[in-house]
């Protein structure tokens, strides 16, 4: 049973009530192992190329405690975001006026247009964008909307703290109904 | 006599050759891909249209996780060994050498200073970043970030440090601002966030600068 038989074919006979075995090919078809080997080829080469990261470069101003190092902006140049919670922004143009009438509240997918409206309105040597996020903005909001500075080909941007008043506001016009209704200074 | 008679061929091909071919490439490509770096934390990055590709060498990556707790990591183990030791001994943390041999195997660091001992004894699979507290940040009086940088800075000067920032997009901003600080206290200015890359509009004044550059180039 477990013996090979090697004789090469003739010769030697057996008895007469053994069956001669049938001489197998020990041939094996690869062409479906070829196929599964190229199929597996494909599929690692297109997973492993999906995922690329880039960086996005970030250079900080140095903090200065003396203010007449600080940068300057012009009032009318300047445009100030905050962004809130909810991926809401609230934005004014220039110094933020003590009544909030020039406070407004967007989101992110109008911000753009604000960008871009505010560059074509003013000098581009006076243009500063300064982006304030409170402390409900998540990472993502920081990072879109340093992206689109970057779309937008802002040269001038500042990330600055948040100051006390604008919070009120934005507290204050979230309590007032919802995160996209304007405050009710407003006009 | 007459013809010669044409041997007749067989038409099947043996497939062994090409069977070894194409397990030889599938064993390369596994072979020569690189494995993903063990993740400290869980992160979804945002993404921008940034294309510049992220530098593999030298790198110190600062993780922030989606709940705000701030990670390290340095590739490189001497300099990381370095570090430590540098911490060790400006703080008296009290690492003995034998959890310092350890430091070639600590993928993450997330912990407060005064449990590094403790944490570099940790096993591997303990040393998760769900399982870990994180290095405490926020304390704008104790923020230990900025310790760790100023380390890391001496260690790394006059040798590019390549400073990462990886942060979950939904962490909140005021990690990322004690980040950000820790890095102005020690004047690491420049730094790299890392972004999944996305498609730029077609309209936005970035493309048409880029393409501007594309026609002149020619």
């Amino acid at each position: 049973m477990a013996e090979m038989d090697t004789s090469s074919g003739g010769g030697h006979k057996k008895g007469p009530g053994v069956k001669k075995a049938k001489k197998m090919s020990t041939r094996v078809d690869l062409t479906p192992m070829v196929d599964l080997g190229f199929l597996l080829i494909t599929f690692f080469v297109f997973t492993t190329t999906m995922s690329e990261q880039t960086a996005m470069r970030l250079f900080l101003p140095k903090d200065t405690d003396k203010p007449e190092d600080q940068n300057k902006a012009k009032e009318s140049g300047a445009l100030t975001l905050l962004l809130a919670k909810g991926r809401t922004v609230y934005y004014y143009e220039g110094i933020l006026k003590s009544d909030g009438s020039n406070f407004k509240s967007s989101n992110f997918g109008e911000l753009r247009q604000i960008i871009l409206d505010k560059k074509a309105s003013t000098n581009p040597e006076d243009l500063v964008i300064v982006v304030k996020p409170d402390e409900d903005a998540t990472f993502k909001d920081v990072v879109d909307v340093l992206d689109e500075m970057t779309i937008n080909v802002i040269k001038r941007y500042a990330m600055v703290d948040i100051a006390e008043p604008e919070v009120m506001l934005i507290k204050a016009t979230e309590a007032n109904g919802g995160s996209t209704a304007t405050p009710p200074a407003a006009k | 006599m007459g013809r010669a008679k044409l041997p007749r061929k067989s038409t099947t091909v043996d497939m062994t050759a090409m069977c070894d071919v194409a397990f030889l490439l599938l064993s390369f490509f596994i072979l020569a891909t690189k494995t993903k770096p063990p993740e400290a934390v869980k992160v979804v990055i945002p993404s921008s249209v940034s294309t510049k590709k992220v530098d593999a060498k030298d790198k110190v990556t600062v993780t922030i996780g989606k709940d705000g707790k701030v990670f390290l990591a340095f590739d490189d183990k001497a300099k990381r060994k370095q570090i430590i030791t540098d911490l060790n001994t400006r703080f008296s943390l009290g690492i003995d050498a034998d959890a310092m041999a350890k430091t070639d195997q600590v993928e993450i660091i997330g912990t407060s200073m005064s449990q590094m001992k403790d944490f570099l004894k940790l096993p591997k699979d303990k040393q998760q970043g769900n399982l870990l507290p994180g290095i405490p940040v926020l304390d704008s009086t104790n923020n230990e970030l900025k310790h760790w940088m100023e380390s890391a800075a001496s260690v790394y000067s006059g040798e590019k440090m390549n400073l990462l920032v990886k942060g979950d997009g939904l962490a909140k901003y005021p990690v990322f601002k004690s980040v950000i600080d820790a890095f102005k206290k020690n004047d690491l200015m420049k730094f790299n966030i890392i972004t999944n890359q996305e498609g730029l509009d077609k309209g936005s004044a970035l493309y048409k600068e880029k393409s501007a550059q594309k026609t002149s180039g020619n």
